[in-house]
């Protein structure tokens, strides 16, 4: 597909910096392991529950490896060792751990081979449960038959789970494809994942494991009355990225919000912590064969539309290279970026479309995820129903995929369940009467369209040059996304960050790049 | 529906002590509302929306439209006449008197009547993470061609960002000596602003510098009238800029003869 007359070399080009940054950014992550990986694999071989605190089984026993022991030599060593001297299971180990019956570190060290072994059959079946997860989703969209066209997603966020599933169950009715269960405010901070199905948040519900099978229970029950796969959406971000990855691959989850840099720039996380976490959570993603999309767009609700346009490209390149490193195929790289110019720019919307055709272009395959106005959108209803309108025609020209529904009172509340009626409403009537419509148009020559990705890509290309001599950790210094500024070793979560030791292994993640290779 | 045969006979001249809704005569009355019950579209359904209507003080109901939106929730657009009526002229609002200014003219004030740099401090704080409002109002390119308050002589502006403890606000307050304190709150869901920007203020007062500072708060559901009601000085809402808030508070530094008073840290 060429409607805009490209450069492919200059594409070419800009992807070899993203690649350049990715693989030298990998250097240091593969280094370096932090509590959350850790307790990701813990969650990854059955250890699962809360002390009478409320504190989850995984945080204690990496906490007490943390303190007593040495982390860098990472959990797998030290639950292996005592399934070896003590014949218990790592559910158990955890349980005598939380009572303090048990101190992993002070038992005989054992063979890291015998280790290995005795281990890998607990990990290969958590690994099966998965891929049994990932097998079942396969056979519900063959089943029902996979969606061509823009796929619909709505939000849900009322902070209670039980709300949140009626609230979604009438949105699939009434025509969503995608349900997000949005998270409680502050989520992202904690370092720890809340337990147990919840009722309580502040602009969301809390992501456990037990509110995600909950919901994916739901959305199956209603899926089948309907004859189709409703997908399921949550949040690997924020200081639990990969438990939240391995949580959602163990309930079934589709899609995930998963990019670092948002971390970084939106909620002061470390990035040398995420950097690491992204890339576990992105492995155990692609093992479960969930979709990630990226957070681009939210660069734009900080920094203009027009004048930043490129930095969200730059992104997109990077984060395919990231995702590649953890063998994530484009299939599923839902790349982010949104519609967020200035409703009084002149030709606004023709630079709109510039935007996401060239995305489509230069990504054919990833599931580019599209997000609708929000920081122009404002008390004016009525307004904001045309300015998602335009959203929705921007979409259906340009074959964006993952279509997140803008929503006419955004500005005002979480989505009341007219909102997301009127919204699905809204896109489908647009979808339809102009369903064909990309393939009947085309571009005029250097006109605005054309020129304006062109010089995106160019400014995009340029600023990939500068981040691949600079590094990526130096260019976040500096505020070149989104315009704001993080110290590399500035943020939260960086003194749980740990130096891998040389006999360290993660078996999970071993194994799971193991079968990816052969995909 | 089309062309309106209603028959009009009702008084059309305008009285400000009996004010109501303009659809297309004074006096009319009408109003459209939407909203959705927990119940079946149905017949039954269509005439629970015009009584809950007609409870509201709407006559001559029409349901225009209905929609299912699931099994048990029906969707309704409503229309009616108002009966009731609010005396204009007896309303008092409680509205920022000072002089707007202009970018320049406020320069030009804290020259002439502050002859120092006013020092200001934003956060958006608790667990709000949108930093839309505070960067709007602080950071050196404003908002909509209104340049921020960064962008002034005469201001020393320090933006905290996003997702700012109350403590850590204050304390950055009392080290850089504000003169001026703003808080952006974005997200208003459920009313988890309320308990934040109360907090604030009685940590403010617990810390003894509440009135040694201007206190000011925005955000799109900021109204002048709440941020009073909440313990602070001002409040700013929708469509209001760096130089609004930048004319309010120089004036009341000096009317609050908070100019030279001595540093927050100092008892």
């Amino acid at each position: 597909m060429n409607k805009l007359g490209l450069d492919w070399q200059l594409v070419e080009e800009a992807r070899n910096h993203a690649k350049e940054i990715a693989y030298f950014t990998q250097a240091f992550i593969d280094k370096h392991t932090t509590v959350t990986v850790e307790r990701a694999v813990c969650r990854l071989i059955g250890i699962d529950g809360v002390d009478e605190m409320g504190i989850p089984l995984a945080n204690i026993v990496v906490d007490h490896i943390k303190e007593n022991g040495n982390l860098g030599k990472g959990v797998c060593y030290y639950l292996g060792n005592t399934m070896i001297e003590t014949g218990l299971t790592p559910q158990k180990i955890a349980e005598e751990v939380a009572f303090n019956k048990l101190d992993l570190t002070k038992l005989p060290g054992n063979d890291i081979f015998d280790i290995r072994v005795k281990i890998e059959p607990v990990v290969k079946k958590y690994l099966r449960i998965i891929k049994e997860n990932k097998l079942q989703r396969d056979e519900y969209l063959k089943q029902y038959g996979e969606k061509s066209g823009p796929e619909l997603y709505v939000i849900v966020a009322t902070g209670n789970i039980y709300e949140d599933v009626t609230q979604a169950v009438a949105a699939s009715k009434q025509g969503a494809d995608i349900i997000a269960v949005i998270r409680s405010t502050g989520q992202s901070l904690l370092d720890y994942v809340p337990y147990g199905a919840t009722t309580e948040g502040f602009g969301g519900t809390f992501a456990t494991q037990e509110n995600f099978r909950i919901m994916r229970e739901a959305l199956d029950e209603v899926g089948k009355d309907l004859g189709k796969y409703i997908k399921l959406v949550n949040y690997a971000s924020g200081l639990c990225m990969p438990e939240i990855a391995a949580m959602g691959a163990l309930e079934r989850l589709d899609v995930m919000l998963n990019d670092s840099l948002y971390g970084i720039l939106f909620r002061d996380i470390n990035m040398k912590r995420t950097f690491i976490d992204q890339y576990f959570s992105r492995v155990i993603n692609s093992y479960a064969g969930i979709i990630i999309n990226t957070g681009e767009d939210n660069y734009l609700t900080t920094s203009d539309a027009v004048e930043e346009a490129h930095t969200v490209l730059a992104s997109q390149f990077i984060n395919e290279q990231f995702a590649a490193l953890a063998y994530l195929p484009e299939k599923l790289q839902g790349l982010g970026h949104a519609f967020e110019i200035n409703p009084e720019v002149e030709n606004g919307f023709l630079y709109e479309v510039a935007q996401a055709q060239m995305a489509r272009e230069i990504f054919p395959n990833a599931p580019l995820k599209y997000m609708p106005p929000t920081k122009f959108m404002t008390g004016n209803i009525f307004k904001g129903h045309v300015q998602n309108a335009l959203f929705n025609i921007t979409t259906i020209l340009t074959n964006q995929k993952i279509h997140l529904l803008g929503m006419l009172t955004e500005a005002i509340h979480t989505p009341f369940m007219s909102d997301r009626a009127l919204a699905i409403e809204n896109a489908n009537y647009i979808f339809n009467t102009m369903k064909d419509i990309s393939n009947e148009i085309e571009f005029k020559k250097d006109g605005i369209i054309q020129n304006r990705a062109r010089e995106v890509l160019e400014k995009g290309n340029n600023l990939l040059s500068e981040i691949a001599k600079e590094g990526i950790f130096e260019t976040i210094e500096k505020g070149i996304f989104a315009g704001i500024k993080r110290p590399q070793n500035g943020g939260k979560g960086l003194e749980n960050v740990f130096v891998k030791s040389e006999t360290y292994f993660n078996l999970v993640l071993e194994l799971m790049i193991e079968e990816l290779k052969e995909e | 529906m089309g062309y309106s045969l209603d028959n009009k006979n009702f008084d059309k001249t305008l009285d400000l002590t009996k004010i109501k809704p303009y659809g297309d005569t004074i006096n009319d009355g009408k109003i459209q509302l939407s909203f959705t019950l927990p119940i079946p579209n149905d017949e039954k359904g269509e005439i629970c929306a015009k009584e809950l209507a007609n409870k509201m003080g709407l006559l001559d109901v029409t349901v225009v439209h209905s929609e299912s939106l699931d099994k048990n929730f029906s969707f309704y657009v409503v229309y009616g006449n108002l009966v009731h009526t609010v005396d204009y002229s007896q309303i008092h609002v409680e509205t920022i008197d000072d002089n707007k200014l202009s970018m320049k003219e406020v320069e030009e004030y804290i020259n002439l009547n502050i002859g120092r740099d006013v020092v200001v401090v934003g956060a958006s704080t608790g667990t709000d993470a949108h930093t839309v409002g505070i960067d709007a109002i602080m950071n050196m390119k404003g908002y909509a061609g209104h340049y921020g308050l960064e962008r002034y002589h005469g201001i020393e502006a320090y933006n905290m960002g996003s997702q700012v403890e109350n403590e850590k606000f204050i304390e950055k307050a009392i080290e850089m000596n504000a003169d001026v304190l703003l808080v952006s709150q974005i997200v208003t869901q459920k009313d988890v602003h309320i308990n934040n920007l109360t907090n604030l203020i009685e940590l403010l007062e617990a810390e003894g510098i509440r009135d040694k500072v201007i206190v000011i708060v925005g955000g799109p559901r900021i109204s002048h009238e709440l941020a009073k009601e909440l313990g602070y000085d001002a409040g700013f809402g929708v469509k209001k800029f760096a130089e609004d808030v930048a004319s309010y508070f120089v004036q009341e530094l000096v009317n609050r003869k908070l100019v030279k008073r001595k540093p927050l840290g100092s008892k």
